[in-house]
C-alpha cells in the first residue's frame, strides 16, 4: 500500500525555559499537498518547523518520513532526508553573490576545485523552470527582499529537497511578489513536492493551501480541509474568538498641521536618480495619512529623511511649525516623533539585549531610568517594562528578562510597537506596523493607531498591504518612483483604482 | 527551577579560561619535547612556577612583587582592549598607545623634571590623543581601526625612540635611570614595597590599576554610557535609530581606550623598574598581551585582573627555563604559545555551550513536565 504521508510529526513536545513552545503536537503532511500552519504570534509554529529541520531537538515525540521513523539531529540530517526550509528571517551571507549563497555548503567541485560553471547551469535551469527570476551575480546586500527570498527557495531546490518549509514567506513581500510566490508554490506542489507553509494571512491560505493545521499557545487545535472552511472559521479557531477584520472608526476631525513636508528630495543609495523627488504633503493632528505604493518607490527613503536616519538632499521638514530638516535623531525623538521601523532586526531591536533593555531604547536617558552620574535605575526599568508587557500583551518565555533574540517574530514586533506608542508622540510614523502579526494582533494594532488619532495625534502610516491601506487611514497618498502621484479619500476609491496609480499607469497633480 | 551550574556564564568563563591555560601548557610541553626531551618537564615546571622557583620566602615575595609590577600595565592594556571591544572595536592600537604613554611620562620626568602626577596625566593624555586619531579616522573617514591602529603603533614606536634619545645615557641606548635623574616622578610606594620584602618598585600602580578595572566594570554594567556603548557594539543601526551619537561614541571609546593604555605606560615606567631602550625596533609585547589577557579574562573587567596576573606570571616564568638546554628565545616562545591559546576562550565557550544545551534541555523538560502537569490539573479547560 502506498504511504500517503511524506512527513509525520507525532506528539511533538518542545520546551524552552519558562514556556512549552510545542505541547504534544501532531501534524501529517501528505505527498504533493500544500499544508498551511496557522497560529497566533508565539503559538510555536517556527519552533515546530525548526524541530523538523533539525535545529531543535524535541523532548518528546517522533518524526516519520514515508512511514519510517527518522532521527533529525541537525540541518544536515534534514537535508539528507530532502527537507529544506526558508526561515522567517533569512539566513543569507550578505556580502556573497546569489549564486555563492545557493551553492554554499554543497559546492560542486572537480578534484577539490570549485566548479561554478556547472552550478550556474543548474541554478539557471531551476530558475527558468519555476519562474524564479534572479541575477546570480548580484550581491545579497544589494537586492530586494523578494529576490533574497527567491534565492532561499532556489537554495532548497538546488539541494533537490522534496519537502519544503516556508516560514512566513509573504510577510516581507509586496502584493505582486506574493502573487508570484503563490504561483511558484502551486507549481512546486504540482511537481510532487510537499509544502509546509506558515502565514498569518488567511486570504493566502485560502487561495493556495489544501489543508490547514491550527496551533494555539503551543497546543494543537485541529486540521481542516480548506475546501470546507472559511477565513472567519480559521481565525476563530486560531484566536478562540471572532475577529473583526474591519476597523471601526468615527469620522476624523483633523486639527492643526503637525508634519509639514515641503519639496523634500532624498538621494538614493541604490541608483543615481533621487529616491524621493520634490515631495510635499501635510499630516494634521487627529488624522491617519497612509503612504501607499509598491515597495521600493521611495517610501523607505522618505521615512529615513523624516526620522533623521538619512539626510535630506533638498526641501524642508517642519514639525509643529519648527524646522527639523537638519536636527539630530535624538532631538526629533524628543520633539515627539515615534518611529516603528520597517526592519525590526536592523533598526528596531538590539537582539542581544533583554526585552526590558529594549523597551527603554528610546528613553534610557530620561531621569526615570538613569539618575545621578548616569547610573541606570534597574528597578524602574523593570517596572516600566513589565507594565508595557502587560498592557500590550507581549509574550515571551521569561518576561522582562528574556533575550529579545529568543522571542517569536510577532512578539518582537509588538514590543517595538509598545515602546513607540507609549512614548506618547505628537507624530507616529508606522512603517508596516503589522508585518508578521496574527489577525488578533493586527486588529489590536489598528485600534491603537485609531486611538492615537482620536487622542489628537498625527499618524503617518506606510503600508504595502492593500487591505490595510483601504481600511485604516483617513487619507491615502500614493507614491510612485519617488513622487506622490495621487491623493485619495479611502471611501471614494477602489483597490483597482489605487493599483493603477501604484503601477504608474495614472497620475494626478497633487497639491500639498 | 534548578539551574545547571555550568550554564552560569561566570562559571563558564572561568572554566574555559582554565581549559585554555592547561592546553597551552600541554602544547608548550610538546614543543619543548621536540627540541630537547631531557629538560622539557623541568622547563615547563619552571615556567609555571615563576617566582616560586626560589626557596626562601623572602625571595619569593620579592619576585612576586616584580611580577605584580608588570601586571599593572598589562591590566591597563587589557582594559583598553576590552573596553573598545564592547563597542565592537578592535583596539590593536593599544600597543602604540601604551608606548606613547611611556614616552610622554619619561620625557616629562627626565627633561622637564615634572613630578609624578603631572607625568602620569601627560601619559594618559598622549594615549588618549592616539586613541582619538583612530576614532576620528574611523567615524569620519571610515578607516578601519585595526589598520590605523597598526600604523599608529609604528609611528608611536619610532617617535618615542627619537624623542627619548634626547634623555638617554651617553654610553648606552637606555634612557636615564628614573631613580637617579627623575626621582620626583617615581610613583608613591604607599609603603606597599615593605610587604614584598622591600621591593621598591611595588606601589601605587597596583591598587590604581585594580581600581580602574572596577571602574570600567561599573561603567559598562551600571551606567547610561555603558548601555549606549554596548548597544552600539551589538547593533549600531539600532543605536543610531534610537538617537545615540554613534560617531561621538566611537571616538569617545577609543579616547578612553587610549587613555587606559597610556596610563599603562606610566604605571610601568614611573616605577623605575625599566628604562626605555631607544633602539627598540619592535613594539613591547605589553599591548598585544593585553589582547590575550582581555579574552582570557572572559572580556570581563574583573576577570581581566586575574588573567593579566596569570599572563604576566608565565611571561616572567619563561625567564627561568634552563638556557643550557634551550636557546634563550625559548622562554618567549613558551609563554607566547600559552598566551596564543588564551585567545581561544570564545571557541571553547561555544563548544561547551552546545554540549550543555542538549543535556540541559532534557533536565528542564523533566522539571517543566511536572509543573505543567500540576497546572493542567488546576486550570482545567479555558
Ligand atoms: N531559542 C529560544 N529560546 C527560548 N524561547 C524560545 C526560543 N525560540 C522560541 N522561544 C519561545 O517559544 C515560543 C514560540 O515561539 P515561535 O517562534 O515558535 O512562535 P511563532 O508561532 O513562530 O510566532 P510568530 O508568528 O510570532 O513568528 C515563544 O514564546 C518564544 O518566546
Ligand atoms: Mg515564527
Amino acid at each position: 500500500m502506498e504511504q500517503p504521508y511524506a512527513i509525520e510529526m507525532l506528539n511533538i513536545t518542545k520546551r524552552f525555559p519558562g514556556i512549552v513552545a510545542n505541547d504534544n503536537i501532531t501534524i501529517q503532511l501528505k505527498k504533493g499537498e500544500i499544508h498551511a500552519l496557522l497560529g497566533e504570534n508565539g503559538a510555536g509554529k517556527s519552533t515546530l518547523m525548526s524541530v523538523l529541520f533539525g535545529l531543535y531537538q524535541p523532548e518528546e515525540g517522533k518524526i516519520r518520513k514515508d512511514g519510517k521513523d527518522v532521527k533529525i539531529e541537525n540541518p544536515n540530517d534534514a537535508n539528507d532526508l530532502g527537507i529544506g526550509m526558508v526561515h522567517q528571517h533569512f539566513k543569507l551571507v550578505e556580502c556573497f553573490s546569489v549564486l555563492d549563497n545557493i551553492i554554499l555548503g554543497v559546492e560542486p567541485n572537480k578534484l577539490g576545485f570549485l566548479n561554478k560553471a556547472e552550478a550556474r547551469k543548474k541554478v539557471t535551469e531551476l530558475s527558468e523552470k519555476y519562474g524564479l527570476h534572479i541575477n546570480p551575480d548580484a550581491l545579497i546586500e544589494d537586492i530586494t527582499v523578494g529576490m533574497q527570498q527567491r534565492t532561499e527557495i532556489l537554495k532548497m531546490l538546488y539541494r533537490d529537497n522534496e519537502i519544503l518549509i516556508f516560514d512566513e514567506p509573504t510577510a516581507v513581500l509586496t502584493p505582486q511578489e506574493i502573487t508570484e510566490l503563490m504561483q511558484i508554490m502551486k507549481n512546486l506542489a504540482a511537481e510532487g513536492k510537499s509544502i509546509l507553509f506558515i502565514s498569518h494571512k488567511l486570504g493566502e491560505i485560502m487561495s493556495v493551501a489544501d489543508r490547514c493545521s491550527v496551533l494555539r499557545k503551543g497546543k494543537y487545535i485541529g486540521t481542516v480541509n480548506i475546501a470546507d472552511t472559511s477565513a472567519e472559521e480559521l481565525s476563530a479557531m486560531m484566536v478562540g474568538r471572532n475577529v473583526n477584520f474591519h476597523v471601526h472608526k468615527e469620522e476624523a476631525k483633523p486639527g492643526k498641521v503637525v508634519l509639514d513636508v515641503q519639496n523634500l528630495t532624498v538621494a538614493s543609495n541604490l541608483h543615481k536618480n533621487d529616491a524621493v523627488k520634490n515631495v510635499s504633503f501635510k499630516v494634521r493632528e487627529g488624522e491617519i495619512v497612509c503612504v501607499a505604493g509598491i515597495d521600493g518607490n521611495g517610501q523607505t527613503e522618505l521615512v529615513y529623511a523624516l526620522t533623521g536616519l538619512e539626510a535630506a538632499a533638498g526641501g524642508r521638514i517642519e514639525l509643529l511649525g519648527q524646522d527639523i530638516t537638519n536636527l539630530s535623531i535624538r532631538k526629533r525623538n524628543d520633539m515627539g516623533i515615534s518611529h516603528i521601523p520597517e526592519d525590526r532586526h536592523k533598526h528596531g531591536l538590539v537582539l542581544d539585549y533583554s526585552l526590558e533593555d529594549n523597551m527603554i531604547l528610546k528613553r534610557y536617558y530620561e531621569p526615570e531610568f538613569s539618575g545621578k552620574f548616569g547610573i541606570m535605575n534597574k528597578a524602574n526599568i523593570r517596572k516600566y517594562a513589565e507594565r508595557l508587557i502587560e498592557q500590550y500583551d507581549v509574550r515571551s518565555g521569561q518576561g522582562a528578562a528574556t533575550t529579545a533574540r529568543s522571542m517569536s517574530g510577532g512578539n518582537q514586533q509588538k514590543a517595538i510597537i509598545a515602546r513607540e506608542i507609549d512614548k506618547n508622540p505628537e507624530l507616529l510614523i508606522a512603517v508596516q506596523p503589522t508585518r508578521g502579526l496574527d489577525v488578533g494582533a493586527i486588529e489590536y494594532i489598528h485600534k491603537q493607531l485609531v486611538a492615537q488619532r482620536d487622542a489628537g495625534k498625527a499618524v503617518l502610516l506606510v503600508s504595502l498591504e492593500l487591505d490595510e491601506v483601504m481600511d485604516v487611514p483617513d487619507r491615502i497618498l500614493v507614491m510612485h518612483q519617488g513622487e506622490i502621484v495621487g491623493e485619495f479619500d479611502p471611501k471614494n476609491v477602489t483597490q483597482e483604482e489605487l493599483g493603477l496609480y501604484m503601477a504608474g499607469a495614472k497620475k494626478d497633480k497633487v497639491e500639498a | 527551577m534548578k539551574k545547571n551550574f555550568l550554564k552560569n556564564s561566570i562559571v563558564q568563563s572561568i572554566l574555559t579560561s582554565l581549559i585554555c591555560i592547561v592546553l597551552g601548557m600541554i602544547i608548550g610541553f610538546i614543543v619543548l619535547l621536540f627540541i630537547n626531551p631531557a629538560g622539557a618537564a623541568e622547563a615547563i615546571i619552571s615556567v609555571a612556577k615563576n617566582f616560586l622557583t626560589y626557596n626562601s620566602a623572602n625571595m619569593q615575595l620579592k619576585y612576586l612583587g616584580n611580577t605584580l609590577v608588570k601586571t599593572a600595565p598589562l591590566l591597563m592594556c587589557a582594559l583598553s582592549v576590552l573596553f573598545s571591544y564592547k563597542v565592537g572595536l578592535f583596539n590593536i592600537g593599544a600597543a602604540g598607545q601604551y608606548v606613547v604613554g611611556a614616552c610622554a611620562c619619561l620625557y616629562a620626568a627626565l627633561a622637564w623634571k615634572w613630578s609624578w602626577l603631572p607625568c602620569m596625566l601627560l601619559a594618559v593624555l598622549a594615549g588618549a590623543v592616539f586613541g582619538a586619531i583612530s576614532g576620528i579616522l574611523k567615524s569620519y573617514f571610515n578607516v578601519n581601526e585595526v589598520i590605523s591602529g597598526i600604523m599608529l603603533n609604528w609611528i608611536g614606536l619610532y617617535s618615542t625612540n627619537m624623542i627619548l634619545s634626547n634623555v638617554k645615557e651617553a654610553a648606552s641606548p637606555y634612557t636615564y635611570q628614573l631613580t637617579a635623574a627623575g626621582e620626583q616622578a617615581l610613583l608613591p610606594t604607599l609603603g606597599l614595597g615593605a610587604l614584598f620584602n622591600k621591593n621598591q618598585y611595588v606601589g601605587l600602580a597596583l591598587p590604581l590599576s585594580v581600581l580602574m578595572a572596577v571602574l570600567i566594570w561599573a561603567i559598562l554594567a551600571k551606567t547610561k554610557f555603558g548601555y549606549e556603548l554596548k548597544a552600539t557594539g551589538f547593533n549600531k543601526n539600532a543605536a543610531k535609530y534610537s538617537g545615540m551619537a554613534e560617531k561621538r561614541n566611537i571616538i569617545l571609546t577609543l579616547v578612553i581606550g587610549g587613555a587606559l593604555a597610556g596610563l599603562g605606560g606610566s604605571l610601568l615606567y614611573q616605577t623605575g623598574y625599566e628604562q626605555w631602550q631607544c633602539t627598540h625596533s619592535s613594539l613591547p609585547a605589553m599591548g598585544f598581551n593585553g589582547i590575550a589577557a582581555a579574552f582570557l579574562g572572559g572580556l570581563n573587567p574583573i576577570g581581566t585582573i586575574f588573567s593579566s596576573f596569570f599572563i604576566q606570571h608565565i611571561t616572567a616564568g619563561g625567564a627561568y627555563v634552563d638556557k643550557t638546554m634551550y636557546c634563550s628565545q625559548i622562554s618567549d616562545l613558551i609563554s607566547a604559545i600559552i598566551v596564543y591559546l588564551c585567545g581561544f576562550v570564545g571557541f571553547f565557550k561555544y563548544a561547551m555551550n552546545s554540549r550543555i544545551e542538549k543535556s540541559e534541555a532534557k533536565a528542564a523538560a523533566k522539571e517543566m513536565g511536572k509543573e505543567a502537569a500540576a497546572e493542567n490539573k488546576k486550570g482545567g479547560k479555558e
